[in-house]
């Protein structure tokens, strides 16, 4: 016992260090291109074509974010965005909330149905639903629309959403409910004074998760909206990229922050929980 | 109590169970609806062109032509060199993202200061669009202000690499973003299985006089995986399927280096208007995909039971 533990020190004097030094080469790989990103959107289009660039803005100025959202077409996009992905967000919540209930708590061949369906759905490449998607969109007149974009969003996101739901409300238990009914209360009752309580955090979480995957997604957009008066934000980014100059590096750097900021902001709160809910969803599945 | 609850169940079990039945269709039905109209019917939809002509545009017949797509594509170099590009990517970025992941996660699992820096880091990608890493990393990869040129010159070394638009540069370059944009999922869902992962277990081995490494391979590894297992095979199906990335970093180019097939496919449909021919890459690329799953976890599914 005792040698083992001498041992153990020994290792761990040598060993401590190396570990140090390996977190410091991750923090780098992946803080590096984010602080990157945020100077990039602080230099002065001298200060990008300068022959020698220096790794500092020289002044904390926000011209460049001013001027992406002077762009008119960034605001515009912004607003797409927000309301293509509130829209998602909210039917999707709305049809998946009853849903996931049963999922979770009546045994019916649905179960098996549904978490083949969320599993399969993942397998297929985009390309074979795009097409007949787009074709059957074309015929109700919803290409070029940010309503057919928020139907493609509902459906896409629809498996996920149901499949962190139902982990969340089958973690609640029973009982509760069978407690309620044996006092009387209706199944109505039931659900909005003891399960949605207890579901708001996951709900939530949900929600978000949603959110965030409508406001960053491309390649559907891509496909359906033609329109510049109707593209997303990742849209008028990716049309950016390619007339950009050296000269216009810093505001393409501003306007990439300004349209992370909302997934970010989202993300920070959800983190924790989401984490915890794909795992449990990993080791029960 | 427990006698009450028994005579209730089974005494209301017949009536219970269809009507329960009938509740459950009505609470999944608005689900249902939008998900078969949208999701499934387009999918058998999209199958079925791979076996047709069709083409945009407004009044262009469309006819069944049989295996004719896939006799074109069998002679399509372009198509097969795309292909070849996408399984060294989707393998590529999968089997390093593992690795930097597991690394990672082992590393959070410690009682390390600053982790918390690290794992917030290591969460960022997920929440980030992936257009806005792309263009995060080409300016990491810009040749004239790019950092990593910067660096390279700093220390002597030639500076002028044109890391997305050089022949031989180009495919690893896109498989470092790609592991930087998945790291997220891989880690998380890793440290979560390390945390399950029993110290009793590690204690007694190393009481049995196990090394650090002897524990690591003998008792964190097989503990691990069937996470392990799960999540290299969600990872390998989006990194075959993925698009956004690698579309706003290289388009596909130089030269089609890294023509992804998703790409290639977007391409042949969306730019020449081959709507058949492109679904007929779809379905070949889900047969690839599919096989490949089918001989990882049968693999998998095998040595656990020997």
């Amino acid at each position: 016992m005792t040698t083992a533990n001498t041992m153990s020190r020994r290792t761990r004097s040598v060993v401590r260090p190396l570990q140090y030094l390996a977190m410091l080469g991750y923090v780098v790989f992946l803080g590096f291109p984010l602080l990157f990103l945020v100077l990039t959107a602080f230099k002065t289009p001298q200060e990008l074509i300068s022959a020698t660039p220096s790794f500092l803005p020289q002044s904390l100025n926000f011209d460049n974010f001013i001027q992406a959202i002077d762009k008119a077409n960034l605001v515009q996009a912004a607003a797409n965005s927000l309301l293509v992905a509130v829209s998602t967000t909210v039917i999707v919540t709305l049809i998946s909330l009853p849903a996931a209930y049963a999922l979770a708590r009546f045994r019916t061949k649905l179960r098996g149905v549904a978490t083949g369906w969320i599993l399969l759905s993942q397998v297929f490449p985009f390309i074979l639903i795009i097409i007949p998607l787009f074709l059957v969109l074309k015929q109700l007149g919803l290409v070029d629309s940010l309503l057919g974009l928020v139907l493609v969003y509902t459906v896409w996101s629809l498996p996920f959403a149901l499949w962190m739901l139902q982990g969340y409300i089958a973690g609640i238990p029973v009982e509760l409910e069978e407690a309620g009914a044996m006092d009387g209360a209706s199944r109505i009752t039931i659900l909005r004074v003891i399960i949605l309580p207890l579901l708001a955090p996951g709900l939530v979480a949900t929600s978000l998760f949603t959110f965030i995957s409508s406001w960053n997604e491309f390649f559907f957009a891509l496909v359906l909206i033609q329109d510049p008066a109707l593209q997303t934000l990742p849209l008028t980014l990716a049309r950016f990229v390619g007339a950009e100059g050296q000269v216009q590096l810093g505001q393409l750097a501003a306007a990439s922050l300004l349209a992370t900021i909302p997934s970010l902001v989202f993300f920070a709160i959800i983190q924790r929980r989401l984490t915890s809910g794909l795992l449990s969803g990993a080791v029960k599945g | 109590m427990s006698l009450t609850k028994q005579a209730r169940l089974k005494s209301g079990r017949p009536m219970r169970r269809s009507k329960s039945n009938r509740d459950a269709w009505l609470l999944i039905l608005p689900a249902m609806v939008p998900v078969v109209l949208f999701s499934v019917y387009p999918l058998a939809q999209g199958i079925l062109l791979g076996f047709t002509d069709a083409e945009a545009g407004l009044n262009v017949e469309t006819n069944f032509n049989g295996i004719e797509n896939y006799q074109k594509l069998a002679t399509n170099e372009l198509f097969w060199n795309s292909f070849r590009i996408g399984l060294i990517w989707a393998f590529g970025v999968t089997i390093l993202q593992f690795l930097a992941s597991l690394g990672l996660a082992l590393l959070l699992n410690l009682d390390l200061k600053f982790r918390w820096l690290a794992r917030t880091l290591a969460l960022v990608p997920w929440a980030m669009p992936p257009v806005v890493i792309a263009i995060m990393w080409r300016l990491m990869l810009n040749p004239t202000y790019g950092p990593i040129n910067e660096g390279l010159r700093a220390v002597g070394l030639p500076g002028d690499t044109n890391w997305l638009g050089d022949f031989s540069t180009a495919l690893p370059a896109v498989i470092v973003v790609g592991v930087w944009a998945g790291m997220p999922q891989t880690t998380i869902t890793l440290l979560a299985g390390l945390q399950n992962v029993g110290a009793e277990l590690h204690e007694a081995a190393a009481i049995d006089g196990a090394g650090v490494w002897q524990r690591f391979w003998h008792v964190t590894l097989p503990a691990l995986r069937p996470i392990i297992v799960a999540i290299t095979t969600l990872d390998l199906i989006w990194n075959f399927n993925s698009f956004a990335l690698v579309y706003v970093l290289t388009a596909g180019g130089p030269g089609g280096q890294t023509m992804l097939p998703m790409l290639f496919a977007y391409n042949e449909a969306f730019r020449y208007g081959n709507f058949g021919y492109a679904a007929a890459m779809g379905n070949v690329m889900v047969i690839v995909i599919a096989v490949f799953l089918f001989v990882y976890l049968r693999g998998q599914a095998r040595s656990r039971l020997s």
